[in-house]
């Protein structure tokens, strides 16, 4: 069976049409490839995903990412990724991906009883 | 009121405001959305580092003089910015290459004139010399990149060091507020700072594969206010609408 890898921004409006044709690159060797952005603010603990842009290498990408990102003092620490390199879930499989989870309410940890003593849950 | 202090604060202004200006005139027209941002950035700080001059130049003077007549009615030869600021954008390489003479230049300067007796100016050049920082970084990084990346990259770099190199001799050789500046201690020797800038050059040229050309001939003036023909096309533009409209508010 052959696997077919969707990557982030592959996947087209219409997902699911069926043939490979969907993923041909239509890219001209000029253009600069596309980074994700992830920002991390003074506040957040995590790295956030922003939004993405274009640059030649990863240092202009972080460079572009400081001046398009964190002109307002959004952040205190930057990832790029190439968007390349992010693989995807095809929406496609959504039915059988999530809709499974819709009805194993027990997975949540809300049938235990709690002493009145226990805080922070 | 201290003559040479006025024209010494002056002329920081007047280097950060025309390059400043310079580098705005890419926003809306810079190569890539990316990089039209980053130059308008620059261009941003370089504005608040001549607004922070000029308002301390304003209260040197005193009188009704303001930030905004300095800046938007004062005539082609009263200003005091170097030639280097003033020339034109040509193509993204030679802004570049202007970018990089200038960061390498302020980022020296700042660092000294942060320790100066004059808390005013140290305190402008401690914060300046962050940004200047990243100018120089950014666009040491670009000249690298252009002067070793294709053919045509590589040449358009060579027609800008053709095109500006001429104009740098003058960032240290000083004008007479320069000297009085370092006479009183409030500035340093900037013919010292000829060295360490030269050496920033040869290094990030080096990398870039570019040559760095032999000292020649320095074309002098604009600190003393005998402009290039340039300098009047940017005041015509910039200071238009309050010739126009005096005294007209935001």
């Amino acid at each position: 069976m052959m696997i077919r890898k969707f990557y982030y921004g592959d996947i087209p409006e219409d997902a699911g049409t069926g043939s490979g044709s969907a993923n041909t690159e239509v890219k001209s060797s000029k253009d600069w490839p596309l980074w994700e952005v992830f920002i991390r603010s003074k506040q957040g603990l995590d790295h956030k995903h922003v939004g993405s842009l274009h640059a030649a290498d990863a240092e202009m990408a972080i460079e572009n990412a400081r001046d398009v990102y964190t002109r307002r003092m959004e952040g205190v620490s930057i990832w790029v990724v190439e968007s390349q390199y992010i693989h995807a879930s095809n929406p496609d499989d959504a039915d059988s991906f999530y809709e499974p989870a819709n009805d194993k309410v027990y997975r949540h940890p809300t049938f235990y009883q709690l002493p009145d003593e226990l805080s922070h849950m | 009121m201290n003559e040479y202090l006025f024209e010494y604060v002056v002329h920081l202004a007047d280097d950060a405001l025309i390059l400043g200006h310079r580098n705005s005139e890419w926003c809306g027209h810079g190569p890539v959305l990316e990089q039209d941002i980053a130059i308008t950035n620059i261009s941003l700080d370089l504005i608040g580092q001549a607004r922070n001059f000029f308002q301390y130049a304003a209260e040197i003077k005193g009188g009704d003089t303001t930030e905004d007549s300095l800046a938007y009615l004062r005539d082609v030869r009263e200003f005091r910015n170097c030639l280097l600021v003033e020339q034109q954008n040509g193509d993204w390489g030679k802004t570049i290459l202007r970018q990089f003479f200038m960061s390498n230049y302020q980022q020296l300067l700042y660092s000294r004139l942060e320790n100066s007796f004059d808390r005013q100016i140290a305190a402008i050049c401690e914060k300046a010399l962050k940004e200047v920082t990243y100018h120089l970084k950014w666009s040491s990084e670009w000249v690298i990149r252009l002067g070793d990346g294709t053919d045509e990259s590589h040449a358009r770099m060579i027609n800008a060091i053709d095109e500006l190199w001429t104009y740098t001799g003058e960032l240290f050789i000083p004008a007479g507020y320069e000297a009085k500046a370092l006479e009183s201690g409030l500035a340093p020797d900037i013919t010292a700072l000829k060295n360490d800038w030269l050496n920033r050059v040869a290094l990030v040229f080096e990398e870039a594969k570019l040559p760095v050309p032999t000292a020649g001939f320095a074309q002098t003036g604009g600190k003393q206010g005998m402009h290039t023909e340039y300098l009047g096309y940017i005041l015509a533009e910039m200071q238009y609408l309050q010739r126009t409209y005096p005294a007209s508010k935001w």
